[in-house]
């Protein structure tokens, strides 16, 4: 139980990590593949957050007087999963957009009959 | 076999990640920078928010190049999908149901407006550029979805977006004009907590809102409209 408590977030964080990674290695439909990539990108974020993690740690605004900075969270990782979140958005969008071009050109999101990839 | 494959290797590398996470203590302060940024951030920036502090003056050159990364996106797509399609499709849409209008018409302004205040305040409150950007993306997402054959203007759209990027660039060489560092905090810092105050942070996250809100919308736009 103690190591439930320890672990629990990165354990949480690494449950999406690899059901993003097994669905992009073994999906056949190319729509999962993104969302799957959808999925470990949120993953990514959630173990980026649980790092900068403190213990009974308050969010590093000083919205009002009388707040502990010792009991800060960490705000570079925030900081970073921030612009991380909007990229990953902007980059689905992409992956989708060469989707729909892969579907107009094949006529199939089935990437075991586009023939002309390596994987 | 595909299947097996795919668990086994994943296994291998959950192993190893196993290892090396056990030496990696949950819940306790690992960096000292993130401790200074919180200790000394108001005296040096302004800005009481130590995220926004974080992204626009400490690390406002990594932000640059996070803004650029979403343009590329953003090209990107423009590029793959509307390249062959010049003139517009007059398809057939289906009108939304008359609660879907009206959420829509109803929300849409309270959205715009949520969103600008989360990126004027963004040096104050949680909050900033990119997500306010994000709350106005969904605004006009909305209008795509509910209020049907309204556009937004293309060119505007564009216009707003370029905008934001030059008022970002041309700040930060402004700082290198006066003789200091890119991005410099050249302005007065003024009393924290207040809304003019931090300096250049609030006209930087502004410029940024209004870039990510157009670009998202640019996005949303290309796939809707000429995906077909």
């Amino acid at each position: 139980m103690i190591f439930l408590s320890e672990y629990i977030y990165y354990i949480g964080a690494f449950s999406l990590i690899f059901i993003g990674l097994y669905i992009v290695l073994v999906k056949k439909n190319l729509i999962k593949v993104i969302i799957g990539l959808s999925i470990l990108d949120t993953g990514i974020n959630l173990f980026l957050i649980t790092l900068g993690y403190i213990r009974e740690g308050t969010a590093p605004v000083f919205s009002k007087p009388g707040l502990n900075a010792d009991k800060m969270v960490d705000p570079v990782p925030q900081a970073l999963v921030l612009t991380a979140i909007v990229i990953g958005v902007a980059v689905l969008a992409l992956a989708v957009s060469l989707a729909v071009k892969l579907y107009k050109h094949y006529g199939t999101l089935n990437l075991r009959k586009i023939k002309e990839q390596k994987w | 076999m595909r299947k097996l494959i795919g668990i086994l290797s994943l296994l291998i590398i959950a192993g190893g990640i196993a290892l090396s996470l056990k030496e990696i203590p949950f819940g306790i302060p690992k960096t000292k920078i993130g401790d200074h940024f919180i200790k000394k951030g108001v005296e040096e920036t302004g800005a009481v928010n130590i995220v926004t502090s974080v992204v626009v003056v400490y690390r406002g050159f990594d932000t640059l190049g996070e803004v650029t990364v979403l343009f590329t996106a953003a090209i990107g797509l423009g590029a793959v999908i509307g390249i062959y399609r010049k003139k517009r499709v007059n398809r057939k849409v289906e009108s939304s149901s008359l609660i879907v209008y009206t959420g829509c018409r109803f929300l849409f302004p309270i959205l715009l407006l949520v969103g600008t205040y989360i990126f004027i305040h963004g040096h104050l409150t949680p909050g900033g550029g990119f997500q306010g950007g994000a709350v106005i993306a969904s605004a006009f997402l909305l209008m795509y979805l509910g209020c049907k054959g309204k556009r937004i203007n293309e060119n505007l759209s564009k216009v707003v977006e370029v905008l934001g990027g030059l008022t970002f660039i041309g700040l930060g060489i402004a700082g290198l004009i006066m003789g200091k560092d890119f991005l410099f905090n050249f302005l007065p810092k003024g009393e924290p907590a207040a809304l003019l105050s931090a300096g250049i942070i609030p006209i930087i996250y502004i410029a940024i809102g209004l870039k990510v809100g157009s670009e998202l919308t640019g996005i949303i736009d290309n796939l809707i409209e000429k995906s077909q």
